[in-house]
């Protein structure tokens, strides 16, 4: 073995262990920080929830009341509909129905995957919320969500004395501000304290349940849904699951 | 007219031929080349006058945007990017122009490239400059643009952009001053030049003397640069073609997107150097240097690229069209015979087949052909990515209703000023930095041209002399 070989073996051994301690320096450097899944611990004292929901299309008529009462307890700008009425049709022999869409709240979120900042990050309990003093307005995530969920405060937002007196939180997310990405929240300070969203009791019909999918109990305010029972009898599917999205919305259908 | 004599005439004496027409001396050479920067006229400052204010425009379009919101713009909910992603793409796109002239033609030797490269590599710098403020500008929150590097995900294919842009860029600026240095020690000493002037080349030009130790680092750095950049080149437009295919959009989510990008950048950047090519030609009278050779040669590359953009289009849209998912047929719908039929159909004839044939047609690529087709090419290709931002957006994900954009004057008024920008700083550094790298033409091996004060060439007459390779003797610029 020449002087010139030995040195380059060397060289190699030296660079790989170099190469290995930085490896092994950044996957620490990685666990502590939140860089790769932007997710944090969400509440802590009562996990593991498994906050989901429940839409029984049968129900619903498509009045719009669950709409307009999260746009109220939630202070919404106009342009938003953090739950919002579609008519879509399966296929040409059957009529065409309403679809409430709240934010699906992924198990495995698109929007929360592309972002480039973290704002956008998914709590142990599986609600998926935006940060909005990180989030920069790139707007990456409404290309991402399938299901249109989110929204964009194109200019400033209107005010209330209410709105603006409320202290903000991704939990709770207003007052509202310019030039960031916002969506439903899953009213997930509502289901800590054991409160139906507004969605839910703003619904004549009684058409949307909400809970602890952890508890396989879900309730719209008058009767309790035994999540796995009724999943099965009327054999809910979640809407383009097929993408691999894992929502944690389940629809009824009208079958 | 050469075009004429070369296809009567061989080889061996063609080199001739170009060998007579080439006496320059380096005087003339020198003249020609730094004329634009010791010599500035009444014409330069109108043209200033006129981008200047094009870009003041722009900013004050932004200025609205910035006190307003993105409100001002024609964007909504459902079609949340349009004229400023399609511009960011556009201008990233053309980017690529400076690497593939400089470095690939640097890298397998082709020595024709020498008279283009310095245009080449600052189109790259330029264009990534403005490409990159898009990004900015399209932002709802620029003043958190920080929070990109402080808390980027690594699993975000705009933080893998942001990256490889940043490298593009930086790898891009050296790559263009370091073939600079030995031109701009030999601009501090030229006649007419202000002090102020000097200081500066004499600070960027370090202590070049041109001795052969500082020959062969500076070559060695080049050829490490030209090799570094290609593959950053080419994951640049893979990227920004990646924030698309990422998402679970019908258009989007395509494994082709990657090649497809990187193609169409190239294709689009050969159009843009051959038309800041003649636009130089014109105004500067370099046509001593630009001969219709350059134009052929990089006709023929975009026609060849050209070929291969129609290659993938049909590809991406025949396997989306012939079977695709309910989506991406409502898409194609859209695009072949709806809304965005019209755009669609003017970047296939007048962006894609026009140009072929202008560039496939020996009577028609002529310089003015060529110019003409690459002109074409680049409104084409802005059209293209318009079409490949906008119709995804405006597609239903849920229901039938599609979005509509409309852009505004505020978006409109802010791509004329990109434009105009992009035009002035090229412009502004043709007034501080020779536009032709005059160093590596002297060391053109075919036309051996490399010692000033030594006897003149006494071989140009013969074939043989053609032959002779760069000569290693100390040959400093003066």
């Amino acid at each position: 073995m020449n002087a010139g070989r030995r040195r380059f073996v060397k060289l190699l051994g030296i660079g790989a262990a170099t190469i290995g301690a930085s490896l092994a320096g950044v996957s620490q450097l990685l666990r502590h920080l939140p860089l790769v899944k932007g997710d944090s611990d969400g509440s802590a004292e009562n996990a593991p929830r498994k906050w989901g929901m429940i839409i029984d299309l049968k129900k619903c008529d498509g009045c719009r009341a669950c709409t307009e009462a999260c746009k109220i307890a939630h202070h919404i700008p106009f342009n938003q509909e953090w739950i919002k009425i579609y008519e879509v049709e399966d296929n040409p022999l059957t009529p065409p129905y309403h679809l409430p869409r709240p934010c699906m709240h992924c198990e495995e979120p698109p929007c929360r995957n592309v972002c480039p900042t973290g704002a956008t990050y998914r709590r142990k309990d599986g609600v998926v919320l935006i940060n909005h003093d990180r989030c920069i307005g790139c707007r990456y995530c409404m290309t991402a969500c399938p299901y249109s969920a989110r929204y964009f405060n194109w200019g400033d937002p209107p005010h209330t004395q209410e709105e603006l007196a409320h202290e903000y939180s991704p939990e709770e997310p207003w007052p509202h501000i310019r030039g960031v990405v916002e969506k439903c929240d899953f009213c997930v300070t509502h289901g800590e304290k054991g409160i139906l969203p507004p969605c839910v009791t703003g619904c004549p019909s009684g058409a949307i349940y909400y809970g602890d999918l952890a508890e396989d109990a879900v309730s719209n305010g008058q009767e309790l849904l035994k999540v796995s029972e009724v999943v099965r009898v009327r054999q809910a599917f979640r809407y383009k699951e097929e993408l691999g999205t894992g929502p944690r919305v389940y629809y009824l259908p009208r079958g | 007219m050469e075009r004429a004599h070369e296809s009567i005439i061989s080889p061996a004496a063609r080199l001739v031929i170009l060998l007579v027409e080439e006496q320059l001396t380096d005087e003339e050479m020198e003249r020609i080349i730094f004329k634009p920067i010791i010599k500035t006229g009444a014409g330069f400052y109108a043209v200033v006058a006129v981008l200047g204010g094009l870009v003041a425009l722009g900013a004050y379009a932004y200025y609205v945007q910035l006190s307003e919101g993105l409100i001002v713009t024609g964007m909504t909910d459902i079609v949340i990017w349009g004229v400023y992603i399609t511009n960011f793409v556009f201008f990233i796109g053309i980017s690529h122009a400076g690497t593939l002239i400089s470095a690939i033609l640097r890298l397998t030797k082709a020595e024709w490239r020498r008279p283009i490269t310095r245009m080449a590599e600052a189109i790259t710098v330029f264009a990534l400059l403005v490409g990159a403020s898009m990004i900015l500008i399209d932002l709802g929150r620029p003043d958190r643009m920080m929070n990109v590097p402080l808390y980027g995900r690594i699993g975000s294919a705009i933080l893998w952009d942001f990256t490889s842009i940043l490298a593009y860029l930086a790898g891009s600026m050296l790559y263009l001053y370091l073939p600079l240095i030995p031109d701009l020690a030999r601009a501090k000493e030229l006649k007419g030049i202000p002090r102020w002037k000097q200081k500066i080349y004499s600070f960027l030009s370090f202590k070049w003397k041109g001795t052969k130790e500082q020959k062969m680092r500076l070559e060695r750095g080049i050829s490490v640069m030209a090799i570094i950049i290609v593959p950053i080149a080419v994951s640049v437009h893979t990227v920004v073609s990646w924030i698309f295919s990422m998402t679970p959009r019908a258009g989007w989510h395509s494994t082709i997107f990657g090649p497809y990008f990187v193609v169409g950048a190239i294709f689009s950047g050969i159009a843009s150097i051959i038309i800041a090519m003649a636009i130089f030609r014109k105004v500067f009278g370099f046509e001593k240097f630009l001969k219709p050779r350059h134009f052929k040669y990089l006709g023929l590359m975009l026609l060849t690229l050209n070929i291969a953009y129609i290659y993938f289009t049909l590809s991406e849209y025949l396997t989306a069209g012939y079977w695709g998912q309910e989506s991406e047929g409502q898409l194609l719908a859209a695009i072949f015979g709806g809304e965005y039929a019209t755009y669609f159909w003017i970047f296939v004839i007048f962006g894609l087949l026009v140009p072929a044939f202008i560039l496939a047609i020996p009577q028609t690529r002529t310089i003015k052909g060529i110019v003409f087709a690459s002109i074409l090419v680049n409104i084409g290709m802005w059209i293209k990515r318009f079409i490949i931002t906008v119709p995804s957006l405006a597609l239903p994900q849920i229901g039938s209703e599609w979005g509509v954009y409309s852009p505004t004057w505020v978006e409109w008024s802010i791509t004329i000023g990109a434009v105009a920008g992009f035009m002035l700083m090229f412009l502004i550094f043709s007034k501080f930095f020779p536009l032709i790298s005059i160093w590596e033409i002297k060391e053109d091996p075919t036309t051996k041209k490399h010692v000033v004060d030594g006897p003149e060439p006494t071989s140009s007459k013969s074939a043989e002399g053609t032959v002779q390779i760069r000569s290693h003797s100390d040959s400093s610029a003066d």
